[in-house]
């Protein structure tokens, strides 16, 4: 309905015609830009229509050598007045750094962040400890149905997907210890292999993993809405201390959870590597069953379900640690459920490090 | 009327499961206007603002902006009725990965995206400084803004597009009353130079008396009455009674029957 935007020059003077909107502008600014010559005044009397764009690019050109303006009808004017009103030196985003200057800067600040958050996390499993103690001193603000609640879901509901996860585990180091074992005709000595490693090791390991990706994060991801919701506020302010209402029973429940997931995990796994053997070695159940009460030893029960409890530990305090911190946008709650399970899986592999370490020496191999 | 409405909204019907929010209500919103749109807690006046922008599918009805229907359009060419359009949302939903000004580039970007960054950047500029924000704000990230300042920021975004047509949701809430006062005259002051209508949602009774040309009043699923205020007090309707007559919307009335009377005093002669 209206022309485009145009302008024309002659004897000094800029005439603007049509519609000098942002929909009709197209190329006028960088049309405008190309004149060398400075026009000795500006005339309106042709524009059909004109928003704050158009009146922004003409005040460009007043702003530059002080050109007259004529013709602009009394929206123009008013339009013109108000930009050059407006016009004011502003940063788009905060200045950015050299490259070598922000590298530096970064790698600083990312070894202060890890040191800081591993020091608050200590802080955290102290003030954990305290809310713990506060509870077992007055055992009437033990919080029975959400301990229960979060038994629920971290224990119960992952029973579906760990039992899963073991159980194809349980096949694939069967069917890969056979294959490598067959070459020195030594098959049967996968049910050692299935045996020994799911009790001790991959069974608490592995769960530990599921867990932290589906509970810590949780945890994270749950106190970090409240966080922002002023929730966490609203209880200190009515007397309720968020560590023992939210957090006890968190850690609570991923502390005694990890155990009887990690045992159940073990389980499962040698059920599914006693499935592969039956089919693909023949060996019967019941020999199976008779051999890992062999090879076995008692202590390899105990080193599993000595870790368990600890890795929940983690998990739980570094879920909640991480929730708690959040601050500000939606945007740090995302940032702070990541950094959990990192944080969570990655302590879990550290110190199931020392404790392999650790139980080597004190004998039980 | 005729085709003085920019916004015609007829028979709509909206509901959430078994509750019924809207039954066929109507609604005119004439160019030029700022239409105050009030009613109690959940009346839906939230609900109303999104099924116009098109936010939120009716169940029946039809809704027209700029004399185009609305309902069950295809996207590409609803695009061209929205760049018409700003909205202000009840908490600025600014991005928050954004700087307030690449906040305000984002809709120039969108739809013009030959546009070149030195212009971007000066548009992004004055619209931050007419929107009443000191050039330190431009750099700054939203949650480093106070509650006041995401208002202008969101607003200034609104107005990005230069629209014809600015929805704002409850523009005021939960500003001092000096901040809201400055809202509102910036709200007129951009009305008159930029020729907007405005949808305004609010709950602020000084609001409406200080710059609202008409009030629609949503009660019992429909519009029950739209007018000016004095229109609105004739009526015989217990809700618009208590609304206006009550402590507060005397308050209100009093505060703008005094301030006409000093711009009397102050300026003999002049009528309003």
């Amino acid at each position: 309905m209206n022309a485009p935007a145009d302008f024309s020059l002659d004897g000094g003077t800029l005439r603007f015609t049509g519609a000098m909107t942002l929909s009709s502008i197209h190329d006028l600014p960088a049309r405008l830009e190309a004149i060398d010559e400075q026009p000795a005044k500006i005339d309106l009397s042709g524009v059909d229509r004109i928003d704050t764009v158009g009146a922004w690019l003409i005040h460009r050109i007043v702003r530059e050598g002080d050109v007259p303006v004529e013709g602009a009808d009394e929206d123009a004017a008013e339009l013109l007045a108000k930009v050059a009103a407006a016009d004011q030196p502003l940063k788009i985003r905060p200045d950015p750094q050299p490259g070598f200057v922000r590298v530096l800067q970064e790698t600083g600040d990312a070894t202060y962040a890890a040191a800081r958050s591993l020091i608050g996390l200590l802080g955290f499993f102290g003030a954990t400890v305290i809310g713990f103690w506060g509870v077992i001193r007055h055992p009437r603000r033990f919080r029975g149905n959400a301990v229960a609640h979060q038994f629920e879901v971290v224990g119960v509901k992952a029973l579906a997907i760990i039992g899963l996860m073991s159980f194809l585990i349980g096949i694939v180091i069967a069917q890969q210890g056979a294959v490598q074992l067959r070459q020195f005709g030594a098959e049967v000595f996968a049910i050692n292999l299935i045996g020994r490693i799911t009790l001790r090791e991959l069974g608490v390991l592995m769960t530990a993993i599921m867990v932290a990706g589906r509970s810590g994060s949780a945890f994270a991801a749950q106190l970090g809405s409240m966080k922002l919701a002023e929730e966490v506020d609203a209880m200190r302010t009515i007397g309720v201390s968020p560590m023992e209402a939210l957090v006890v029973p968190r850690v609570l429940a991923s502390v005694l959870m990890m155990p009887l997931l990690g045992f159940y995990a073990a389980i499962i796994a040698m059920l599914g590597g006693g499935i592969f053997c039956w089919i693909d070695l023949d060996i019967p159940p019941i020999t199976f069953v008779q051999r890992v009460r062999e090879v076995v030893p008692i202590t390899d029960l105990w080193v599993g379900l000595i870790k368990a409890p600890v890795f929940g530990l983690l998990i739980g305090i570094s879920g909640c640690f991480q929730g708690m911190q959040v601050e500000g946008n939606a945007e740090e709650v995302g940032l702070r459920t990541t950094a959990s399970v990192v944080q969570a899986i990655f302590l879990v592999i550290v110190l199931d490090a020392v404790f392999a370490v650790f139980f080597s020496s004190i004998g039980w191999i | 009327m005729g085709d003085d409405a920019i916004i015609r909204v007829r028979g709509l019907k909206n509901c959430f499961g078994e509750q019924i929010v809207h039954d066929n209500l109507d609604l005119d919103v004439r160019r030029g206007e700022i239409l105050g749109v009030v009613g109690g807690s959940g009346t839906g006046k939230s609900v109303l603002m999104r099924s116009i922008i098109g936010l939120q599918t009716p169940a029946e009805g039809s809704v027209e902006v700029f004399g185009e229907n609305m309902i069950g359009r295809d996207e590409h060419e609803a695009q061209r009725v929205r760049q018409r359009w700003g909205v202000l949302f009840q908490n600025g939903a600014l991005f928050s990965t954004l700087t307030v000004a690449e906040n305000v580039e984002v809709p120039i970007r969108q739809y013009y995206p030959n546009i070149d960054q030195t212009l971007l950047d000066e548009i992004a500029a004055y619209k931050v400084a007419m929107s009443g924000l000191s050039a330190e704000a431009g750099p700054k990230y939203p949650s480093e803004l106070s509650g006041g300042m995401r208002k202008r920021a969101g607003l200034a975004r609104a107005l990005a597009l230069d629209p014809q047509l600015l929805f704002l949701d409850e523009p005021t809430a939960g500003l001092d009353p000096i901040g809201a006062a400055a809202f509102d005259d910036l709200i007129h002051a951009l009305k008159g130079t930029m020729r907007l209508t405005v949808f305004l949602i609010t709950h602020d009774l000084d609001t409406l008396h200080a710059i609202c040309d008409r009030v629609a009043v949503l009660a019992d699923r429909q519009v029950i009455a739209v007018g000016t205020i004095p229109e609105l007090l004739a009526l015989d309707h217990p809700w618009i009674q208590e609304y206006f007559n009550g402590p507060r919307g005397r308050a209100a009335a009093d505060t703008v029957a005094r301030a006409q009377a000093q711009a009397e005093e102050g300026k003999p002669g002049m009528t309003h």
